[in-house]
């Protein structure tokens, strides 16, 4: 499912609210999301799942192609652990009350 | 940031009421997780997958006791994240 899938689907359940707010508001949520996680922030969203920010060490590297050493310096990287409500009805909807 | 701050950002920046902000919030997140729970991945350009993998039945130990077990094959979620967001988070 992509993106403009997501808010066909989401549109469906709410027919009060006009396509393009939705549509409006589903880009909101992300560029609100992907904000926080620029600034270092944790997402906590109760029964789905946690995004946090991880850190990378630096390290050397190698370029596959040339073989040359590249040093690869600290990064920052998503990191998003499933909450258990969502492992759970992932996992062939064992346990799927709260749907 | 919790679902909260994120009903706030819609309410501020679509101008919706609070609750019919949260009504939205809620049915994207209801959607996205039924849609995972039937198999399907998610692919949110400029943030990233959520992919559903299935895991094999495998022979598992029991640290403690050593005893043989049976690990059955099983579906995980996994989330790779988008390049756009990994440099946005990278940028000086």
């Amino acid at each position: 499912m992509t993106k403009r899938e997501l808010v066909e689907k989401v549109r469906e359940r709410l027919q009060d609210y006009p396509l393009k707010d939705v549509a409006f508001a589903v880009d909101c949520m992300l560029e609100g999301m992907k904000e926080a996680l620029v600034r270092g922030e944790r997402i906590e969203l109760r029964n789905f799942g946690v995004f946090s920010v991880r850190s990378r060490d630096s390290r050397m590297g190698r370029n596959p192609k040339t073989d040359k050493e590249v040093y690869i310096p600290t990064r920052r990287a998503p990191s998003f652990k499933v909450g258990r409500e969502l492992k759970k009805i992932v996992d062939y909807g064992k346990d799927s009350h709260g749907l | 940031m919790t679902k909260v701050d994120i009903i706030q950002v819609v309410h501020d920046k679509l101008g919706y009421s609070k609750k019919d902000s949260a009504t939205i919030v809620e049915s994207v997140f209801d959607i996205m997780k039924e849609t995972l729970a039937s198999g399907e991945d998610l692919k949110i350009s400029g943030f990233g997958n959520l992919v559903v993998k299935e895991k094999k039945a495998r022979k598992g130990r029991n640290p403690q006791t050593g005893e043989e077990i049976e690990i059955s094959k099983r579906r995980v979620l996994t989330f790779k994240s988008s390049q756009v967001l990994r440099r946005a988070m990278n940028r000086e």
